[in-house]
């Protein structure tokens, strides 16, 4: 596969050049299976990330209405009915070990479909192309065009093409602050000059980087940036389905005519006509026929482009496929075709993404809208009274994560005969102190615990705070010790 | 560089001339674009000396064009910090001590301040969380020598006890051993007494009328006549179970014979009013409070 590359191919001047300048790519249009998957992904992606922001949620007085809002002044997340607070990035934590691992399990079963498909730099470079090939024409009018001189009518095209790859990754930085703010209201103050600067800043620089990383760096990011193609080499196994040419059905290339002469002496002719169709359409400008390489991003527009090819010369399309060394090697043995989509690593990976997602899925169900913890005062531990009692000090940290104000009873359970006291609290009954809980927010409480003194108690006894919303029943508690001096 | 012109024989590309265990290393160039940015990075740091404060010098170093200084956007950070907190504590300033414990938010406030001032300044000798030490009363018990409401918490702050300041608490521990008002005998027996008021065991050829005696004559005027103490003369009370100096014998005899006058220095003038104000809410909410 690694056939040699004849050395004029190669600059051999002393110690050779400090750089390269890049070759420009003009990847050619094709339609067919994996473009249309290309561009439904696209409208996907694009749709999501561009109104996804002014989705409404209806979420109750003083809480925000937006279904996907990161609220960094009032440091809270929100996604659809999951509000989280900053105690809970953890989640996030968790969203990104799920994402890994699901990029693991992509890459086992299909190499970089990742890269190909859904990664964000492809997605917005190939609307970038299709943007250029709209304005400037395919791959052979830009070639002859830049061979030729600058017309008029060239350079129109030039600034008509920059102005909407400008205006798109105007959107695209507009669209990314709209995710911090109330959307409307951030619309609106952005095109009255009255938004926060850092909302500006903001888009400037997604506009700068989408302008620059979609309209001119290109594959070079996925060759040279992205360290996911060094990552992706190391967890793939043999079995991996990538885009593959079939060497072992299209070798020896040969033209229509030659291949029926050549068959006619009884002879192996290949199934590759050598048309450079794959070459052509390719993103990042390389020859799929010298095998699985570093700069493959998997797209399958090669796939497109031979098939169409071979379908025009009436052969079975498939000669560019989804398929993996194993079966070449088996093809070529004469054995069957073996496709093993479930093996030791894919189970694992797709084990561990049910486990990972059922763990956060009872977590996010099971956590507490009411919650409270205790801090035991550590100087001192205990405090004898003049009556000979002993009281201990806590500070209890009290979370109301609903979104209305309620009122919060607490009791103790633990030392006998203990008695509560809560600075700053009410009390309706007596020894029941009473709190009200602002909504969405955590309360500092101290708390005194007195008990009158038992010689025979132990050094120190559990204690249970316990708080009860007196309108809904919701009771949470935390354990802390009572210890004597 | 070295002078070679090497071509590895498989791949038919042009080498570095570097070879290891007899791995060659290609040469292959890099973008341009990467390399354009690297240079772009030491033009940048060049700008950045000039720009920026850069170069030790041998007295000082070079200030930049902008005369930069982390030291100066500190200082105005603090300044915008104080601006800040002035503001919030102007409420509190405002507020009637009574208020500020009813209001949750003012309290949290009053309580946050307290507590570092409390660091900074009443920590020494009352230990970090006001637990105190021998001699040193402890903040989080119901013991108050001079009161424990809110507006006498406040009083001993600003004027302390035996400060010297004009409005400070007085009262004294007189030494009746030393100054020869009692004789050594009598001393142990009104110490016993006093033990035998909070419960604790007593000597056992102890003689309680006399005792009792002693203690009316001398004692009595600022403990008063059931030892329970006085808040305006800072008399302690004899008959609970907390004890400033301790309770033992020898200890109460040592204190009978001396005296005592423990100092709290006064605040005022050296606090300003409002930080004293939270510091007698956050003092009175260590729970000793009455
Ligand atoms: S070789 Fe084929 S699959 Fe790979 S990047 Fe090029 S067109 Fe896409
Ligand atoms: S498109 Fe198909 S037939 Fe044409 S060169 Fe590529 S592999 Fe060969």
């Amino acid at each position: 596969m690694n056939k040699p590359v004849s050395p004029d191919e190669f600059i051999t001047d002393e110690d050779g050049p400090l750089y390269a300048a890049r070759k420009k790519v003009y990847p050619q249009s094709v339609s067919g299976r994996f473009r249309s998957i290309k561009w439904r992904l696209m409208a996907v992606c694009l749709g999501v990330y561009y109104l996804l922001p002014f989705v409404r949620w209806h979420r109750g007085l003083g809480a925000p209405n937006q279904a996907v809002l990161i609220d960094f002044p009032n440091r809270r997340f929100y996604l659809l009915f999951i509000e989280l607070w900053p105690q809970e990035v953890y989640y996030f934590t968790g969203l990104l070990v799920l994402a890994a691992l699901i990029l693991f399990l992509m890459n086992a079963l299909g190499g970089r479909i990742w890269c190909g498909y859904l990664c964000p730099q492809t997605v917005w470079t190939d609307l970038f192309y299709a943007v250029e090939r709209l304005v400037e024409g395919d791959r052979r009018a830009q070639m002859k065009a830049d061979a030729g001189p600058m017309t008029v009518k060239r350079a129109g095209r030039r600034v008509l093409k920059h102005a909407i790859w400008l205006m798109i990754a105007w959107w695209t930085g507009g669209a990314w602050v709209l995710y911090f703010a109330d959307a409307p209201t951030l619309v609106r103050d952005l095109a009255t000059f009255q938004a926060p600067a850092i909302a500006y800043i903001w888009i400037a620089s997604l506009t700068a980087s989408t302008y620059f990383l979609a309209g001119y760096m290109r594959e070079q990011v996925c060759v040279y940036m992205c360290p996911w193609p060094r990552i992706q080499a190391a967890l793939t196994d043999e079995w991996a389905l990538n885009v593959t040419y079939k060497y072992d059905r299209g070798d020896p290339r040969c033209s229509v005519k030659k291949a029926v002469d050549i068959r006619a002496l009884g002879e192996k002719a290949g199934d590759c006509i050598d048309c450079n169709q794959c070459v052509a359409v390719c993103p990042t400008g390389i020859d799929i026929r010298d095998g699985a390489q570093l700069d493959c991003i998997q797209c399958g527009l090669c796939i497109d482009a031979c098939d169409a090819v071979m379908t025009k010369v009436g052969r079975k399309a498939g000669l560019i496929g989804y398929d993996n060394d194993i079966n070449i090697q088996h093809r070529l043995a004469g054995k069957k075709e073996i496709f093993k989509p479930v093996r030791a690593r894919t189970v694992v990976y797709a084990s561990l993404i049910t486990v990972v997602c059922a763990v956060m899925l009872y977590a996010l169900m099971s956590r507490t809208l009411l919650d409270v913890n205790v801090l035991h005062d550590r100087n001192p531990v205990a405090v004898r009274l003049s009556d000979g009692g002993i009281r201990n000090g806590y500070t209890l940290r009290l979370l109301n994560k609903r979104g209305f104000d309620r009122v919060i009873a607490i009791d103790v359970d633990g030392p006998p005969d203990a008695k509560l006291h809560v600075i700053g609290a009410d009390s309706v009954t007596p020894d029941r102190p009473m709190i009200v809980l602002a909504r969405d927010t955590t309360t500092e409480l101290r708390v005194l615990v007195t008990a009158p003194i038992d010689e025979k108690a132990e050094k120190s006894v559990p204690i249970i705070f316990r708080i009860t919303d007196i309108g809904l029943g919701e009771v949470a508690s935390a354990t802390d010790h009572f210890v004597l001096p | 560089m070295s002078e070679h012109n090497d071509i590895d024989g498989v791949s038919g590309r042009s080498t570095t001339g570097h070879e290891w265990d007899g791995i060659k290393e290609l040469n292959t160039p890099l973008p341009r674009w990467w390399v354009l940015t690297f240079y772009a990075t030491i033009i940048w740091a060049i700008g950045y000396w000039v720009v920026y404060p850069a170069w030790p010098l041998v007295s000082g170093y070079t200030t930049g064009l902008f005369q930069y200084s982390t030291r100066a956007s500190v200082a105005t950070d603090l300044a915008d910090l104080e601006k800040l907190r002035g503001e919030k504590m102007a409420v509190l300033g405002n507020a009637s001590l009574a208020d500020i414990e009813k209001d949750p938010a003012l309290l949290a406030l009053a309580r946050a301040r307290g507590k570092t001032v409390f660091a900074d300044n009443c920590a020494p000798c009352h230990g970090s969380g006001g637990a105190g030490a021998k001699g040193y009363p402890n903040l989080n018990d119901d013991d108050w020598l001079w009161g424990g409401s809110l507006d006498q918490i406040m009083q001993t702050i600003q004027f302390g006890a035996r400060s010297g300041h004009a409005k400070t608490h007085e009262g004294q521990m007189l030494a009746f051993g030393r100054d020869g008002v009692l004789k050594q005998d009598e001393i142990v027996t009104v110490a016993n007494y006093v033990r035998s008021l909070s419960g604790l065991s007593t000597a056992p050829k102890f003689d309680a009328a006399a005792g009792k005696k002693v203690f009316a004559e001398n004692c009595a005027s600022c403990h008063g006549d059931n030892g329970k103490g006085n808040p305006e003369l800072g008399a302690p009370n004899l008959t609970d179970q907390i004890w400033l100096y301790g309770y033992d014998e020898e200890t109460l005899v040592e204190t009978i014979t001396n005296g005592r006058a423990g100092v709290m220095p006064a605040w005022v003038g050296r606090l300003d009013p409002v930080t004293v104000k939270a510091l007698a809410v956050y003092v009175h909410s260590l729970g000793g409070g009455k």
